[in-house]
């Protein structure tokens, strides 16, 4: 039942390749997730969790170094199979909800599935419906992102990342804007989702008290890992 | 019932909303442009038509004649120092006329050919003696030349024995009107009395006081010209033909043929100078039009940045956001040709209210004909399309993580 989800094998990033100021960001990384793994990722900032985070989202390429999605080697896939990849099997949480400010929350988190069936329908409306409903947001449904608080936000966006039932949901600092409450509330919901459609999840955050709630902690130090250990 | 628009033009739309005042003007600029041109190309049609149609209510599109009569050098010897002299015209028949007029008929695009005999005569009674244009004409086939029975003031547009035509001028002139009688008499002696059974208003006073309309074996008589005609008038279907049917007829009959183009070359050359300032005025609101939706679009990409990351990142391809920009580029002109259509509309109206001939009528009608907005919209749209194309290829190349961070 646990076959990784991703598995990096050296991978490294170079920024300004062939420049003055070429930067290596991440020096041959090997790290694997699993499937219902619930992981956090923390580290200083400028460490390279951010970096990290976008070439496992497949947001950017690696420069160097192997990145397997789901079994399959990402490097020969090309771009068009690429951006399919992200929107069907992974689900981004940003650390500003990121919604798009001219649809309603109902539409947010429709449109991954708009997006991979080319044209919304009832039973996408739905499915995104109960996704609401379950993120304790029906009531909302027709507000936009504006009209919501910080809190109500970032459920929305995590109700969106899960539209699709994702492999992998991918959140950088998804409770950084919030207070510690809310914060709980949202972790308590990631957690909840991860148990229940038994995704992977990788999380990066500055907060030790939720770092220590996850399964494993992932620390990152000057683009390599430091330690990578289970808690207790 | 929810309308369910697909991903790009649900997003086109939305972004298009969301931009409010942007939206507002950019409609705005697009609708006035589309205005300018309706309006300016439905105005100038309509007066170019006018003005041909004036110019050719009272003459023939082409006209066949006798070739002119030359002479030749009996010893063709440039040894010889020769003088020639031109020859003065005379007025001759069209040799076998009817075999021409038959060879006209036949031509394709050629809808009527009308047999004319005409030479000069006075129009006399009591002391005043007018000059005139006697012209034989055979009514039926006339009426398809010059539709006289519009501009008959009285009576009707049919001779037959000593009955004639003529001008309200010439009527005034003479003191007549209809049922009088006056003479007519020719230089070569003859001389007919004639009673007037019609009297017509072609709207050029020179013509009303010269045309006196007879049948045409009168006027062949008349003339001296037994059974002969001196020109033979035609109807051509497209009138811009006229000119390459004129020479193909000259190259099957030899004769002389001149088309009213030739003869109204100056108007010609002014309708033409008229079309091309127009297209120049057209061209120029047209790139007015494209360089400012583009300019709009490209402010729109920035200020979506983000949004454009995020749907990235939700797995929107490149070819996905091209067309979000496309469709609102497209979405620009296809909007705004409609209020422009409708701004233009409004224009003529108002225009054709205030604009009016000597006579009282309006100097055009009120309507927009239904293919300037059809090309209205096909242009503008286009042009939103095309102008889209640089902002719209600038969002699709956007990195999401980049626009994200933003």
């Amino acid at each position: 039942m646990t076959a990784p989800v991703i598995e990096l094998t050296g991978l490294t990033k170079t920024y300004n390749i062939g420049t003055p100021v070429e930067t290596e960001v991440l020096h041959g990384l090997d790290l694997s997730l699993m499937e219902g793994e619930f992981a956090a990722l923390i580290g200083p900032s400028g460490s390279g969790k951010s970096t990290l985070l976008n070439i496992i989202g497949l947001l950017e390429r690696p420069t160097g170094g192997r990145l397997a999605f789901a079994g399959r080697n990402t490097a020969t896939l090309p771009e068009a199979e690429i951006t399919q990849l992200r929107g069907r099997s992974i689900g981004f949480v940003f650390q500003f909800h990121h919604l798009l400010p001219a649809f309603s929350a109902l539409e947010n988190v429709m449109m991954p599935a708009i997006i991979a069936h080319g044209a919304p329908s009832d039973a996408l409306e739905a499915t995104a419906l109960q996704l609401l409903d379950a993120v304790g947001l029906k009531a909302h449904a027709y507000k936009k992102p504006g009209e919501l608080s910080g809190g109500q936000q970032q459920r929305v966006a995590i109700a969106r990342a899960l539209a699709l039932k994702p492999r992998l949901i991918l959140a950088d600092e998804p409770t950084g804007n919030l207070d510690t409450r809310t914060a709980d509330d949202i972790f308590a919901l990631l957690r909840e989702f991860n148990r229940d459609s038994h995704c992977a999840c990788l999380i990066v955050t500055h907060d030790p008290r939720l770092a220590a709630r996850c399964d494993r902690v992932i620390r990152l130090v000057d683009g390599r890992i430091a330690d990578d250990l289970p808690t207790a | 019932m929810k309308l369910r628009l697909p991903f790009a033009p649900l997003v086109a739309l939305r972004f298009l909303r969301e931009g409010r005042m942007q939206t507002l003007l950019i409609l705005a600029g697009t609708a006035g442009g589309v205005a300018v041109i309706v309006f300016l190309t439905q105005l100038i049609t309509q007066l170019q038509a006018q003005i041909v149609d004036r110019v050719l209510g009272s003459q023939a599109h082409v006209v066949i004649r006798p070739l002119e009569e030359a002479n030749l050098r009996a010893i063709d010897d440039p040894a010889f120092a020769t003088l020639i002299e031109p020859r003065a015209q005379r007025l001759r028949s069209i040799d076998q006329w009817e075999n021409v007029a038959r060879l006209a008929a036949d031509m394709p695009g050629v809808t009527a050919v009308s047999p004319m005999a005409t030479g000069p005569a006075f129009a006399l009674r009591g002391q005043a003696s007018k000059s005139v244009a006697l012209m034989g004409v055979d009514p039926t086939l006339y009426r398809r030349i010059v539709r006289m029975d519009e501009y008959m003031l009285s009576g009707r547009f049919a001779v037959e024995g000593p009955r004639a035509v003529i001008g309200t001028e010439l009527a005034k002139d003479l003191g007549i009107g209809l049922e009088d009688k006056l003479r007519v008499m020719l230089p070569n002696g003859r001389d007919e009395l004639l009673q007037v059974g019609g009297i017509f208003d072609i709207g050029n006073k020179d013509l009303n006081r010269r045309w006196v309309f007879v049948t045409l074996p009168l006027a062949q008589s008349l003339l001296d010209l037994p059974g002969g005609v001196s020109s033979l008038d035609l109807t051509v279907a497209d009138i811009f033909e006229a000119q390459a049917l004129a020479d193909r007829l000259k190259g099957a009959t030899g004769l002389t043929v001149d088309s009213w183009m030739q003869t109204n070359a100056q108007l010609l050359a002014a309708l033409r100078n008229q079309t091309v300032s127009n297209n120049l005025i057209r061209s120029f609101v047209v790139i007015i039009v494209a360089l400012g939706i583009a300019s709009v679009l490209v402010v729109s990409v920035v200020q979506k940045q983000k949004e454009i990351g995020i749907l990235r990142a939700m797995g929107a391809s490149r070819a996905m956001i091209l067309q979000v920009f496309l469709i609102q580029g497209s979405l620009v002109g296809a909007v705004g040709s409609v209020i422009g259509s409708l701004l233009a509309f409004g224009l003529l109206q108002t225009f054709s209210a205030i604009y009016r001939n000597a006579d009282g009528t309006p100097l055009f009608s009120a309507e927009l004909e239904p293919r300037f907005i059809l090309m209205a919209a096909l242009v503008a749209t286009s042009v939103g399309l095309a102008s889209a194309l640089i902002p719209a290829r600038r969002a699709a190349r956007m990195d999401p993580v980049q626009a994200i961070r933003s």
